[in-house]
Order: C-alpha cells, then structure tokens, then sequence
C-alpha cells in the first residue's frame, strides 16, 4: 500500500471541484485502501478525503469510533458519492486540517444531517449522523467542492453562542 | 529582518487607526505576525507582533507620528517571538450573570488552582447601567481533567452566577 503527500494550503488545487466517480472497479478499491493508510499515517485524522492527496474524485473516508470520549457514531466510514440531503440545527466546533497544518479555528455546521452515498462497491448508504461524525462528514465532504474549514471560520470574539435546547415544562 | 516586537496601540476608537498603522510598519519595513484588535468599553487596543531589523527606539519612531495624530498611546517591547505556537484548548468555560466586583479574581483563581491552563479570556458587560450583566468566556487546557474545573466553580454557581463548562473536541480531517 501506497501513503500518498498531503497537499497544503495554498494549493490552488484544494480549490478544485471533484467528479463523481462513475466506475466502481478495482481501481478505486486500491486508491481507497491507499487513502485510508495516508489517514493512518498522519497525526490521528479522523477523516480524509480524495482532493487533500491530489485526486479529484468524490470520495471520503471518515471514522470517529476511536475518539478519546465517545461520541455517537457508525464505525468506519467509506463514502462515495455523498450527498446530503438534510440539515439540522448548528453548533460551533473547533476544526484544523491536514491540509491546513498548526492552525484551528472555529466552524459552525449543521448539529444533524441525512446522508446517501454509495459503498466502494456502488451499492448505496443511508445515514442519520449527529454531532462530530456529523461535522467530520461535512468538514470532508466541503474538500470535494473546493472548501477548507478556513472558508468557513468565525471570530473569536463574535462567534455565536449555542442555541440551547428549550425544555418543555 | 530579525528580532521580535510586541507593539501595542491605545486609545479612543476612530475609523481607519488599524489602516493607518498596518501602512506606516509596512513602508518602514516591518513585517506582521499574529495581532489582536479589540474594542473594549469603546476605547480601540491593538497587540501586534512585529518582526523589525533595527531597535525599540527605530520602532517607536516608524508609528510615533501616525501615533499622535490619532490620539493613540504607544508600548513597544522586544520579545521572544516567532510564528507556530499555538496551544490547542481542550475546554470551553463560560460564566455569566449579575456583575459584581472581584468575579475574574475569584474565577480564574478557582480555574487555576483545579489545574487549567488559560489560553484566551474574552469578558464582556451588558445588561443596564443599574443592573449590568456580566459574560466571561475562558477557553483554555485542563491539565485536571474538566471534573475538576466543575468543582472548582461550584462555590461560583451557589453564589447565583451560571457557569457552563464544555469539553472542547479538537477536529482534524
């Protein structure tokens, strides 16, 4: 197996927008077993996704079952193709990049989204995701249109504060 | 280019101060690191760390006239300095209700001592002029574990004000 270069910021290319993949051959199994040790090989990740080693295919790997503290989550994930298609809520969470190295920043994204995507093998995944697998699933799907976590930052000062849940009485 | 600075800037807030300096350092030379502006209680503050070849004395005359004019106090101070040294948080605390007098002190005394590691304060008071609110946000590294930072506040809360204290979960894709 491959461990393939990260590309960093300011690497035009990090702005490109990747193509669907159209054939699920052999071809993109090995490139996904690839990525997934580039993954392994860096500074614990928890995601990646195909732009960030120069291959322009709309493919994520992300798996958040091996956090420090829990948090909800479904193992490890291959996705290809991903869409979503529902969001909700939002909440502030701290982000940094293995293509943005020694910086983090805060980013709002959606609290809970609904997603579909297909397997390596085309077959197609559905998935109700919350909290950090939700925002590990939206920080990499951004790097498939060309967008780093760094297009997406809030002031220090300024960010704003969550929305607590109402309870009803 | 070599040593480090840490300049900082007072003064009423105006239009245009942060142009204004930015320029003067650039055509004397100097080069910007990491800098902080904020606005507190209506007066302008600024820290920049600057990168300059020549001596406090040469730094403080690129911005002294810039200074003057705009009604700005200035501080420059040569420092241990340099890019990349950034400490990742682990825990947000936020603490907030009726302001009264030596609340920080008794806050990060209490955060200090149950082991965490101040990274960024920001505090802020709203509410009226008879019944001013007070908001603290500290962000910081919890040496203790965040256990000990709940408990720690705890005699804070009895004494009426809302403390909230979140891991922080750094995320890396």
């Amino acid at each position: 197996m491959a461990v393939f270069d990260i590309l960093t910021y300011p690497d035009e290319r990090l702005k490109q927008v990747s193509e669907p993949v159209a054939a699920f051959d052999q071809s993109l199994r090995d490139f996904i077993a690839d990525l997934e040790q580039t993954r392994r090989t860096g500074p614990g990740a928890v995601g990646i996704a195909a732009p960030q080693v120069g291959q322009f295919i709309r493919v994520v790997i992300v798996d958040v079952s091996q956090m420090k503290k829990p948090v909800p989550n479904h193992g490890y994930l291959v996705l290809v193709n991903p869409e979503i298609t529902e969001w909700e809520g939002y909440a502030l969470g701290r982000e940094g990049c293995l293509s943005v190295p020694d910086y983090t920043g805060n980013v709002i994204r959606a609290e809970r989204v609904h997603l579909e995507a297909c397997d390596p093998d085309g077959n197609p995944l559905t998935f109700d995701m919350e909290g950090f697998e939700a925002r590990a699933v939206q920080h990499e799907m951004d790097h498939l249109d060309g967008l780093l976590f760094l297009d997406r930052l809030v002031s220090r000062r300024n960010d704003l504060f969550r929305r607590k849940v109402y309870k009803k009485s | 280019m070599s040593g480090w600075f840490m300049v900082t800037l007072v003064g009423a807030d105006r239009a245009g101060i942060v142009a204004k300096v930015a320029s003067a350092l650039f055509e004397g030379g100097a080069n910007l690191g990491e800098a902080s502006m904020m606005r507190l209680g209506g007066n302008f503050t600024i820290m920049l760390m600057v990168r300059f070849g020549g001596s406090v004395k040469q730094l403080q005359s690129l911005l002294d006239n810039e200074a003057e004019s705009l009604g700005l106090r200035l501080h420059v101070d040569r420092i241990e300095g340099g890019l990349h040294r950034h400490h990742i948080p682990d825990v947000r605390v936020t603490v907030y209700g009726a302001d009264r007098a030596g609340i920080v002190a008794q806050v990060t005394s209490a955060l200090a001592e149950a082991g965490l590691d101040i990274t960024d304060l920001q505090s802020d008071v709203g509410g009226s002029e008879t019944e001013p609110l007070y908001v603290m946000t500290i962000e910081g590294r919890a040496r203790e574990g965040i256990e000990a930072l709940r408990s720690a506040l705890e005699i804070v809360h009895r004494e009426g004000m809302d403390v909230d204290i979140e891991p922080i979960e750094t995320l890396i894709g």
